[in-house]
């Protein structure tokens, strides 16, 4: 067990090896009741919310689920979330575990500045448990245990599209999304019923799963972790996530957002791939001509791919899928090559 | 239980005597280590015929979740080094008392050993005991 963000954490059940193949080709669990549950309601829910996110809130429909950012004035990431449109002023919105408490303290300031009694905020996170069930197998798997509430299968749910169901004697919300580059749920209920459905997921045949597997699994998918890729210096246009952040609408960043989509950004992330299987980690230096050009945000072995991959940022003109570039690995120095992001998509 | 025939240090490393009249030990990462580090993916290895000295660092272990540093548990001259492990480093994982052998130092002083801990001090200082 290891700690993160405030919770104390499996770092791997059965070697991280095997949970990520367990995944890739199957089906793993994930505990991540560390992720903040923040239910945001109110008459202003939507409008709050559209001030706060990149994506927008009330163009979600209802049933339906969006990732984007929470962007400070200055355009740098506060931290990034999957939320989900519960009704017409209800939505369910997941922070990252180590930022929950930063993000509510944002949304209460700016609750109280410009939207003071028309929303509120109810953290429900320690209320509830958080399981991903992640895998090429998760929808056959799931559907053998859990109705939804219509009486259809969780297959029949869209990929970021959310219902409610049964899973044994147990209500559970369950969500089409993950972080792991595969099919996937992630399943919310009460805590008194997160042992039983952690234990029925076992028992129909999905690998549980700890921090390592899941940290890999995202890094082959490219997508950033909070405090690597992303944070609050680091703009999502620099990250590469032009594509969840609107052009128009007045949120907080917008100005400088739309500045840097126009402009350009001095750096950019990008994706390296370096033979064999010693991985760069973050802040490794990464070089061109003997000069630093950038630095490692996430790195690692990729069992997927049977070689070392990174993400870091370098200056621009370092940016292009091809360029060949060197990390300074404790001192050895090893050739890595940019190439297009992700490192992995399912087929 | 980790094997008796063999001495352990503080850092999780073994040496156990192959030829005491060529004053020659093998060397490796215990049990212990290998279930902490995880997967293990690469080794950076020392060079044959480099001499090498009591907790000094000889390489570098890296795991899918971390990088850490070998420290020699005695102090000679490499006479060989497990080659296996560059192409199949999870031996270690497997194997760690056997197969998964790191290195072969022939020893200054045999006597060196005697500070290290037993098997059985060993598992007491893992708690395994």
């Amino acid at each position: 067990m290891v700690p993160f963000g405030g919770w104390d954490m499996p770092v791997q059940y059965s070697g991280i090896i095997n949970e990520v193949k367990a995944v890739r080709t199957a089906s793993g669990i994930f505990d991540v009741s560390h992720m903040g549950r923040l239910y945001i309601s109110g008459p202003q829910a939507g409008a709050f919310l559209d001030r706060m996110l990149t994506g927008s809130a009330t163009g979600l429909r209802q049933g339906r689920a969006r990732y984007c950012l929470i962007c400070n004035e200055s355009g740098g990431v506060i931290d990034d979330t999957i939320f989900y449109r519960l009704g017409d002023d209800e939505y369910l919105l997941i922070p990252n575990a180590g930022n929950r408490p930063s993000v509510v303290e944002w949304f209460n300031q700016w609750i109280e500045s410009e939207f003071s009694g028309g929303v509120s905020i109810d953290d429900r996170t320690t209320e509830t448990g958080l399981i991903a069930l992640q895998g090429s197998g998760a929808a056959a798997l799931l559907d053998g245990i859990c109705t939804l509430s219509g009486g259809e299968l969780p297959s029949s749910l869209r990929f970021f599209t959310w219902g409610e169901g049964d899973l044994g004697s147990h209500q559970v919300f369950v969500g089409r999304t993950g972080y792991t580059g595969e099919d996937g749920f992630e399943l919310s209920m009460s805590n008194q019923d997160a042992a039983a459905v952690w234990n029925a997921l076992a028992e129909a045949g999905a690998l549980p799963c700890g921090l390592g597997a899941r940290d890999v699994l995202r890094l082959e998918a490219a997508l950033p972790l909070h405090g690597h890729e992303i944070d609050a210096s680091t703009s999502p246009i620099e990250a590469g996530l032009d594509r969840f952040v609107r052009r128009e609408g007045d949120y907080i960043g917008q100005p400088v957002l739309a500045q840097q989509r126009n402009d350009g950004t001095e750096r950019k992330l990008v994706g390296l791939t370096l033979p064999g299987r010693s991985a760069p980690r973050a802040e490794y230096p990464i070089l061109a001509a003997g000069q630093e050009v950038g630095r490692i945000t996430s790195g690692s072995f990729s069992p997927t791919l049977d070689t070392s991959i990174a993400m870091g940022y370098v200056l621009a003109g370092h940016s292009e899928s091809g360029t060949t570039l060197d990390v300074d690995i404790r001192g050895r120095t090893a050739t890595a090559t940019v190439v297009p992001l992700p490192f992995y998509s399912r087929s | 239980m980790s094997p008796e025939d063999r001495k352990y240090t503080r850092e999780h490393e073994w040496a156990k005597v192959e030829d005491a009249d060529a004053k020659l030990v093998s060397v490796g990462i215990t049990h212990f280590a290998q279930d902490e580090l995880g997967d293990i993916v690469y080794f950076d290895l020392p060079n044959v015929g480099e001499n090498v000295s009591y907790m000094q660092k000889m390489g570098e272990v890296e795991s899918v979740k971390a990088v850490s540093d070998l420290f020699s548990p005695v102090t000679g001259r490499i006479e060989s080094v497990n080659n296996e492990l560059v192409d199949h480093p999870e031996l270690v994982n497997d194997d760690p008392f056997d197969s998964g052998w790191i290195m072969r130092v022939v020893l200054e002083d045999l006597g060196e050993l005697d500070t290290l801990m037993s098997a059985s001090e060993y598992d007491e200082y893992t708690g395994a005991s």
